[in-house]
C-alpha cells in the first residue's frame, strides 16, 4: 500500500481541497502527492500558526482545509488553536509527523515528543496515533469525524508508520 | 489622523465587502463605526488577520480586505512571502501603520523606527505595494478593491486610541453570520 496516495485519496474523497504544509522529512511523500493533485490547492506556509490562519479563512470561504505539519511546532500553534480554531468552532484536521517517537534517530526531537500528547490532551483536541501502516485505514473516518464535530483533530504519524529512516 | 478616524472615513468603502479585521481596538472601532455581517472580528490570535483574509480570498471570488496593523504584521512577517507567491486579485491587505502597538498602550514598534513594511513587502515579492498617508487613503483603497491586482497598502498615520468597549458578540455568531455573507 502506498500510504501517501491513500492519505491524499481520502482527502479528495472527503472534499478537502485546501491544504497548507510546513515540511518534515517524514512528510515529503505526502506533500508531493498533495502538490500533484488537481483537486487540491496546496499552499506552503512559513509557520504553522500562519497556516492555521489560512485554513480558517479557507473554511469560511467554503473550502474544507487541512494542515500538514511537524509536532515540534505544536507549541507555536497553541494560541491559534485556542483563540481561533476552537473559539470560533472551526474544523481542522492536522496531519502531524510525530518526531521523537520509536525509530527516531535525532535525540533532540524526543524533547517535544514527550510533551506532544499532553499538550493536545490539555487542549481537549481529539488525537489519533498512527504507528502501523494499517492504521491509515482509519484516516477516512477521522476526516469525517473532524468535519462533523467542527473541531481541530490531530493525527500523529510516527517514524514506524512512515517506514523508518532507512540506514540512519 | 489616528486609526479610528481613518476607519470612520473608509467605512463606506469597506461596507459592501468582506473585511477581516485585526484583534483589539481595530475590531472594536470597526464594530462601533459600522457593524455588519460582512465584518469578521478577530477576538484573539494577534498577527493572523492577513492570513485569515488571504485564505478566504483564495477560497472564493469576492473581494476581501484584511485590516492589519504594523505590530501585527511584524508578529507574522512570514505572511508576506506567502501572499506574494500566491497572489490573488481579489485580495487587499491594508496595514494601518501607526508605528505603535495601539491596543496595548502605544508601545513603539520597529515599523515606527528603522523598519519599512513597504520595503519589506516589496522585498518579499509583493508586486503592488503602495505607501500612503492617512488623509489620502480613501481613493487608494477604492482603486485597490476595484483592481484585478492584489494590493498591499501601508497607510502611515498617527498613534492614538479612543476609549470604547470590548466586543461581546459570541465568536460563533460572528463566524456564522460572516459565512452566510460570504455565501450570499
Amino acid at each position: 500500500m502506498n500510504i501517501d496516495k491513500k492519505i491524499v485519496d481520502d482527502l479528495v474523497a472527503n472534499d478537502v481541497s485546501f491544504v497548507t504544509t510546513v515540511p518534515c522529512k517524514q512528510l515529503a511523500g505526502v506533500i508531493d502527492e498533495v502538490e500533484n493533485r488537481d483537486e487540491i490547492f496546496h499552499i506552503p506556509s512559513n509557520k504553522e500558526d500562519e497556516g492555521m490562519g489560512l485554513c480558517a479563512g479557507a473554511f469560511m470561504g467554503g473550502k474544507r482545509p487541512m494542515i500538514i505539519m511537524q509536532n515540534t511546532a505544536l507549541g507555536v500553534t497553541l494560541n491559534t488553536l485556542a483563540t481561533l480554531t476552537q473559539f470560533y468552532r472551526m474544523p481542522l484536521p492536522m496531519l502531524i509527523s510525530y518526531r521523537g517517537e520509536l525509530r527516531e534517530p535525532v535525540a533532540c526531537q524526543v524533547e517535544m515528543a514527550v510533551h506532544t500528547k499532553a499538550l493536545l490532551a490539555q487542549l481537549n483536541i481529539p488525537t489519533y496515533h498512527f504507528h502501523w501502516q494499517k492504521d491509515v485505514e482509519e484516516f477516512d473516518n477521522i476526516l469525517k469525524y473532524t468535519f462533523m464535530s467542527n473541531k481541530p483533530v490531530a493525527i500523529l504519524t510516527d517514524a514506524n508508520f512512515w517506514g523508518g529512516y532507512g540506514d540512519q | 489622523m489616528i486609526r479610528s478616524e481613518i476607519l470612520k472615513e473608509i467605512a463606506p468603502i469597506l461596507n459592501p465587502h468582506l473585511v477581516v479585521c485585526n484583534i483589539g481596538l481595530p475590531s472594536q472601532e470597526l464594530h462601533m463605526i459600522d457593524d455588519n455581517e460582512r465584518n469578521f472580528y478577530m477576538l484573539g490570535t494577534m498577527g493572523l488577520s492577513s492570513s485569515i483574509g488571504f485564505g478566504l480570498a483564495l477560497a472564493q471570488d469576492k473581494p476581501v480586505i484584511s485590516i492589519d496593523g504594523d505590530g501585527s504584521v511584524l508578529t507574522n512577517l512570514g505572511t508576506l512571502p506567502t501572499i506574494a507567491n500566491n497572489a490573488t486579485g481579489n485580495y487587499t491587505l491594508l496595514i494601518i501603520d501607526n508605528g505603535s502597538y495601539g491596543s496595548t498602550g502605544d508601545q513603539p514598534t520597529y515599523a515606527g523606527k528603522k523598519t519599512s513594511l513597504t520595503a519589506v513587502a516589496k522585498a518579499c515579492g509583493c508586486d503592488n505595494v503602495i505607501e500612503v498617508q492617512d488623509k489620502d487613503l480613501g481613493p487608494v483603497l477604492q482603486d485597490a478593491i476595484d483592481s484585478d491586482e492584489m494590493t498591499i497598502i501601508v497607510c502611515k498615520c498617527d498613534s492614538g486610541n479612543i476609549k470604547l468597549p470590548v466586543i461581546t458578540l459570541d465568536p460563533v455568531v460572528i463566524r456564522h453570520r460572516f459565512m452566510e455573507a460570504v455565501a450570499s
